[in-house]
């Protein structure tokens, strides 16, 4: 095929396309326009049933509280598949290696005021991921956002410091089990709840009396703190398993 | 489209000591789409890996100022960690793996 052809192919699926997304956009409804009734519905019950202010967390973790478990178990598998593979790969490369030496030294260009900057966001960073884990059913935040913000706290450290002190404060083992616990935790809400005879995922904790309180909203809050820790395990997993394999790569090369 | 969004508005409607006119959010709004879609552009216009990592951090930071507009700060919250945070971390440190192979 000449590049003539090619172009004139080209042209014709380009055609074909916009046509197909020009009459898909304009049968998208008007910008700021809501047609489906569900929100509506759920904005005027889920307060009253769920004593839960943060709606969007109470439809997260109660109304479609079984997608949110696949979806948490989406980010649990591609942890552990990442895992697999790299940590199979750095075993392989580390034949013949002393095991301290494996680990390697961090990259030594790490200057003083990077050291204090990123030091001083450590705390905040913390204390930020736990409040937004921990206020799921009061106001706009929960487990999947807090989870992430703590995790960022240890690749600040790392940052900091060195790639040792991110394994020390974050050993394999603790962070698989965390996330372990975590992803294992959502799922157990669930079954409880069948165990005691009513639907999976049932929401069968006290509900409170205050909507919007932090003890309010029963197993939301509980869920909330599941999805926390196992996505902050994830992300320290996945990060710490990259972190390790370019230190050892960049060892190789040296 | 504005006699939709007017009719919105109004049912959700909540005034508050903090509410701002209707005018004043439509050109908000509209700043930071044409914000969005410039720093869209950049990202792509940016051809060396690393420094497009960087610029997508921006441009998630400014889609999630864009989601804090539309009034969806749940969605803020996701496309800050994910977008502006996560995201860039994993490109930067991909990377990183992949030059030191080299």
């Amino acid at each position: 095929m000449t590049a003539v052809q090619r172009r004139w192919l080209f042209f014709a699926g380009m055609a074909i396309l916009a046509g197909f997304y020009l009459w898909g956009l304009s049968g998208l409804p008007g910008f700021g326009n809501y047609p489906g009734p569900y929100g509506f519905v759920i904005n005027r019950i889920a307060v009253a049933q769920t004593n839960a202010t943060g709606v969007v967390s109470a439809v997260n973790f109660e109304y479609r509280g079984f997608d949110t478990v696949g979806e948490e178990f989406i980010l649990f598998t591609a942890a552990t598949g990442v895992a697999t593979v790299l940590r199979q790969l750095r075993n392989e490369r580390n034949e013949g290696q002393a095991g301290d030496e494996a680990l390697g030294p961090g990259s030594a260009e790490t200057t003083d005021a990077v050291r204090l900057a990123t030091l001083v966001f450590v705390g905040p960073t913390v204390l930020f991921g736990w409040y937004l884990g921990s206020h799921a059913q009061t106001s706009p935040s929960g487990g999947f956002q807090g989870g992430v913000v703590l995790a960022t706290a240890f690749v600040l450290i790392y940052l900091a410091g060195e790639f040792l002190v991110f394994r020390r404060i974050s050993p394999v083992n603790l962070v698989d089990a965390v996330g372990a616990v975590g992803a294992g935790g959502f799922a157990v809400v669930g079954i409880t709840a069948v165990a005691l005879g009513l639907p999976y995922l049932t929401n069968f904790l006290g509900l409170g009396t205050v909507p919007g309180a932090v003890s309010s909203s029963g197993t939301i809050a509980l869920i909330s703190f599941f999805v926390g820790i196992e996505v902050a395990a994830a992300f320290v997993l996945i990060v710490g398993e990259l972190l390790e394999q370019t230190l050892l790569v960049r060892r190789g090369a040296a | 489209m504005s006699g939709r969004l007017a009719l919105t508005s109004h049912l959700l409607a909540v005034v508050t000591p903090f509410s701002v006119p209707p005018a004043l959010m439509d050109a908000l709004q509209i700043v930071i789409l044409v914000l969005v879609a410039g720093a869209a552009t950049m990202v792509v216009l940016t051809r060396q890996p690393a420094r497009q990592a960087i610029a997508l951090s921006a441009y998630g930071l400014l889609l999630a100022l864009m989601f804090l507009a539309l009034q969806a700060p749940d969605v803020t919250l996701s496309e800050l960690t994910v977008g502006a945070v996560a995201l860039p971390i994993l490109l930067m440190l991909t990377l990183a793996k992949v030059r030191k192979r080299e």
